[in-house]
């Protein structure tokens, strides 16, 4: 059959009307045929604008002319000389805004789906039995890692490759950061691909000792002063989640996405053989626009409730990834977009959330971010009926570790302040990057602050011992 | 894994369990504690550190079962371990950075009820390792769920109230501490209770008709304890406070405790409210005489 060039070679999928009950991936990506005919659509451009576009720089028209030629083994290992989470990017990476959104492919006609042949490619390897390659030995020196998210794991699996002795350290039972807590399974598989990747990387021989809370358990200081780390890098994300301090709020029935999906996701709820409870809820509101309130909606029409999403801007500036708002809709998720809740009305007797009383919006001139100002038209109120709310406002990262770390500087949004290229913090043999120092942002950008982080730190410690 | 090194019964339902987590141990003060979690598909269960020891490495946690996962690890033994045992979390006992001289010129009262017992003997005997004799009041259902009276009686000036009258004084712990202000001619500076909600709730009433001024350690649900989920925000002097970092233990003056009742209540099915009636009274239930269990 031949390829339509303006088209992207349509992905299978599962049917909405049966995944909106269950939690198996909705995405069945490409098979090898589908893959190689995606791949011919790429014109190989010697300015190949979508390299520009990925913040690792993956060499992207030299990957895929490995996928055309049926060479999926050098395909891979062009992804793995700038990624380390290939199968987690090509599945969660907001593509739109990033590689295919500078596509030159994309000016006339579709953008090459270079995020399904990237997680094509990366399926491949795992089912073939393809790991990354351990140091051939160590060169002595011992450097602590904090948190087990994208960040963490890649600045880990970086400096072992370099023969360091890494020990990842995680407040959660499970590593995975976000990938295992946030990220529901039918967006991105956790034994299928979030543990293999994590087996990745332990098999490259960092450890990971879980049940620490750094700050707590013990302290930044202690690891460098007692422990032996000669250096530190700091992947803590931005997990506390922000409430909206409106009436109602502590009634039961309403909690924060990050509770939600921690319950489905890490502690998997929704599965019977886990004694975790979660409150399936028959009408949820979610509040909220981004990845993560689609995922909570999601997860929560999985579960059997009728779903709306509150959104106090318009669908044009909704800031999850286009592909979840498509799935999220054609699941049945409800969308009410422009207005915002001021109120939540609680049952006096039970105590539980009755409804969310909300206002119309408009949108009024551009804000310092770019996009129109939401503004409240008076006397617009009206009321949703819910028996659960789930508030997605977006989070902070958890001062845990700066109120415990002397000589660690942080902004007025409670970030730690690093350097973009080295990931150097205000305190000697310290690093930080992805959520932790951005506030909250997406997967690739996490990894790339960590591979920054894993240089900084080799060069500090090279630096030392070349006196 | 976190090995089981001791366990046993301190009355019919309360279990004692010393536990290999050295790296808790070395951090952990009075007032903090643990979550641990049996095993891949148990819950995340938080329970005060009632003792440690940091030369062994060891914790001591005291639990009652309460619903399926309490249930589980009541039947661990020694030998056995904990998959997953994580701490020490929240804030230690504002008692341990008060100068010592300044705790001296205090009479401190503890009010204890139920599996509460437990979570105050650390910080009695704290005080008493730096020179401290607390007064302890302990309430119970009846005599065999009085708990740790030998370890108590070493520690401070211990009465001891149960509902029935089976041992001791009877009466509910409100009526103890009246009796001691109004008949005994005992004055309280500072006073720290430690039990179910409803206890605790009564207690601060009357030592805020006394003015005195009370502690209190919050036990609502929680998943993480590291401030990630909001599962366990208090309403706390009109403030919302998440009690696994910003607590566990608050000014109980201020705390809003009918609000915090009714938010335990969000996984309690049918099947748990029977269990918890069966097995008489939610956590920290060993029964204070105060309230009917879950009713
Ligand atoms: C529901 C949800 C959906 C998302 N969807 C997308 C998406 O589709 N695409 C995308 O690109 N991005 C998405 N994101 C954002 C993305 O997941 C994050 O930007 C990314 O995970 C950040 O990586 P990180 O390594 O900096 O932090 P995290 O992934 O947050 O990992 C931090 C780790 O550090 C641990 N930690 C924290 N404090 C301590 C401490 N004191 N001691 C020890 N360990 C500690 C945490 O437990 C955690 O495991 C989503 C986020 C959420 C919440
Ligand atoms: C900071 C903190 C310290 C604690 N310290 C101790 C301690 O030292 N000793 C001790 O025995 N317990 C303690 N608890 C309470 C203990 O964590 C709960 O009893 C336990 O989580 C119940 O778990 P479960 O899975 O057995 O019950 P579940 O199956 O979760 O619940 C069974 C039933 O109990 C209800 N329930 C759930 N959690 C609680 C709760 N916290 N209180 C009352 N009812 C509840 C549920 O709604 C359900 O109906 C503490 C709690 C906190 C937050
Ligand atoms: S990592 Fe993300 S941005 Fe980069 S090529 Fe892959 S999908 Fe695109
Ligand atoms: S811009 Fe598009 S067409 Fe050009 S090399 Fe990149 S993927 Fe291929
Ligand atoms: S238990 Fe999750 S924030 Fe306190």
């Amino acid at each position: 059959m031949a390829v339509d060039k303006l088209k992207k070679v349509p992905v299978r999928e599962q049917d909405p009307q049966v995944r909106a009950h269950n939690f198996e991936e909705v995405c069945y990506g490409y098979n090898a045929q589908e893959a190689m005919d995606e791949a011919s659509r790429c014109i190989h451009c010697k300015n190949a604008k979508c390299i520009q576009g990925c913040p690792v720089n993956i060499n992207i028209p030299e990957f895929i002319a490995g996928i055309k030629e049926g060479d999926f083994a050098k395909a891979f290992s062009i992804i793995s000389e700038s990624s380390a989470l290939p199968a987690v990017c090509g599945r969660v990476c907001p593509q739109e805004s990033q590689c295919e959104g500078r596509c030159i492919r994309g000016i006339k006609g579709e953008a090459v789906s270079i995020g399904k042949l990237e997680r094509f490619t990366a399926d491949w390897a795992r089912e073939n039995g393809i790991h990354p390659e351990p140091a051939k030995e160590l060169n002595g020196h011992k450097v602590a890692v904090i948190g087990a998210g994208p960040a963490g794991l890649t600045c880990a699996g970086d400096l072992a490759k370099l023969g360091y002795e890494v020990t990842i350290f995680e407040a959660l039972h499970k590593a995975g950061g976000v990938l295992s807590y946030g990220i529901p399974e039918f967006r991105l598989p956790k034994s299928a691909v979030v543990d293999k990747e994590i087996e990745n990387v332990r098999s490259l021989g960092v450890k990971i000792e879980t049940n620490v809370v750094i700050g707590k358990s013990v302290t930044i200081d202690e690891l460098m002063d007692e422990e032996g780390f000669e250096a530190v890098f700091i992947g803590s994300g931005a997990g506390l989640p922000m409430f909206m301090n409106i009436p109602g709020e502590t009634a039961l029935g309403v909690l924060s996405a990050n509770e939600f999906l921690t319950r489905n996701n890490l502690m998997k709820a929704y599965r019977d053989d886990y004694y975790t409870p979660i409150h399936r809820g028959k009408k949820v509101v979610v509040v909220g626009g981004g990845n993560v309130a689609m995922d909570a909606a999601r997860t929560a029409l999985r579960l059997g409730a009728e779903t709306h999403i509150v959104y106090r801007r318009s669908e044009a500036e909704l800031p999850a990834r286009a592909e979840e708002v498509h799935h999220a809709k054609e699941e049945g998720v409800i969308f009410n977009t422009l207005c915002n809740p001021v109120e939540l009305i609680v049952d006096e007797e039970t105590g539980w959330v009755k409804g969310c009383k909300c206002i119309r919006m408009e949108l009024g001139e551009p804000d310092s971010s770019g996009r129109r100002r939401p503004i409240a038209i008076p006397g617009s109120e009206f009321e949703i009926e819910a028996d659960t709310v789930i508030m997605s406002l977006g989070t902070s990262p958890n001062p845990l570790i700066s109120s415990t770390t002397i000589g660690l500087d942080i902004n007025h949004r409670k970030c730690i302040i690093a350097d973009e290229d080295t990931g150097a913090t205000s305190k000697k043999g310290v690093y930080a990057g992805g959520d932790a120092v951005t506030g909250a942002a997406t997967v690739i950008l996490a990894m790339g602050a960590g591979k920054a982080g894993a240089k900084g730190i080799d060069e500090f410690i090279k630096a030392k011992y070349a006196k | 894994m976190y090995r089981i090194l001791y366990a046993d019964k301190l009355a019919t339902n309360i279990t004692r369990m010393v536990v290999e987590a050295p790296r808790v141990a070395k951090h952990c003060e009075p007032g903090q504690f643990i979550i641990a979690k049996t095993d891949e598909v148990g819950e995340r269960i938080p329970l005060t550190i009632c003792d440690f020891d940091r030369e062994a490495g060891t914790i001591t946690i005291v639990f009652q079962p309460v619903g399926q996962s309490t249930a589980i690890m009541a039947e661990l033994k020694q030998g056995d371990a904990f998959e997953d045992f994580v701490g020490p979390l929240g804030r230690p006992s504002d008692l341990i950075d008060t100068p010592i001289e300044e705790l001296k010129k205090k009479n401190i009262l503890f009010i204890a009820g139920g599996v509460g017992t437990a979570p105050v003997y650390p910080q009695v005997k704290w005080l008493h390792q730096h020179g401290i004799t607390a007064d302890v009041i302990i309430g119970a259902k009846s005599k065999e769920f009085v708990v740790l009276e030998k370890e108590f009686r070493e520690v401070c000036n211990l009465y001891i109230t149960t509902d029935d009258g089976s041992y001791e004084r009877k009466g509910m712990v409100t009526v103890c501490l009246q009796d001691l202000i109004e008949k005994e001619g005992k004055h309280y500076d500072h006073c720290v209770a430690i039990g179910p909600m409803i206890m605790m709730k009564f207690v601060c009433k009357m030592t805020k008709e006394y003015g005195i001024p009370t502690i209190v350690s919050m036990n609502p649900i929680m998943v993480d304890g590291t401030g990630m989920c909001g599962a366990c925000r208090v309403q706390v002097g009109g403030e919302v406070k998440f009690a696994c970092v910003d607590g566990p233990e608050f000014d109980g003056h201020l705390v809003d405790f009918d609000q915090a009742m009714q938010r335990m209540k969000m996984y309690k099915t049918e099947e748990g409210r029977a269990v918890l009636k069966k097995t008489e009274g939610a956590t920290f239930h060993g029964g204070c005489g105060n309230c009917g269990g879950d009713e």
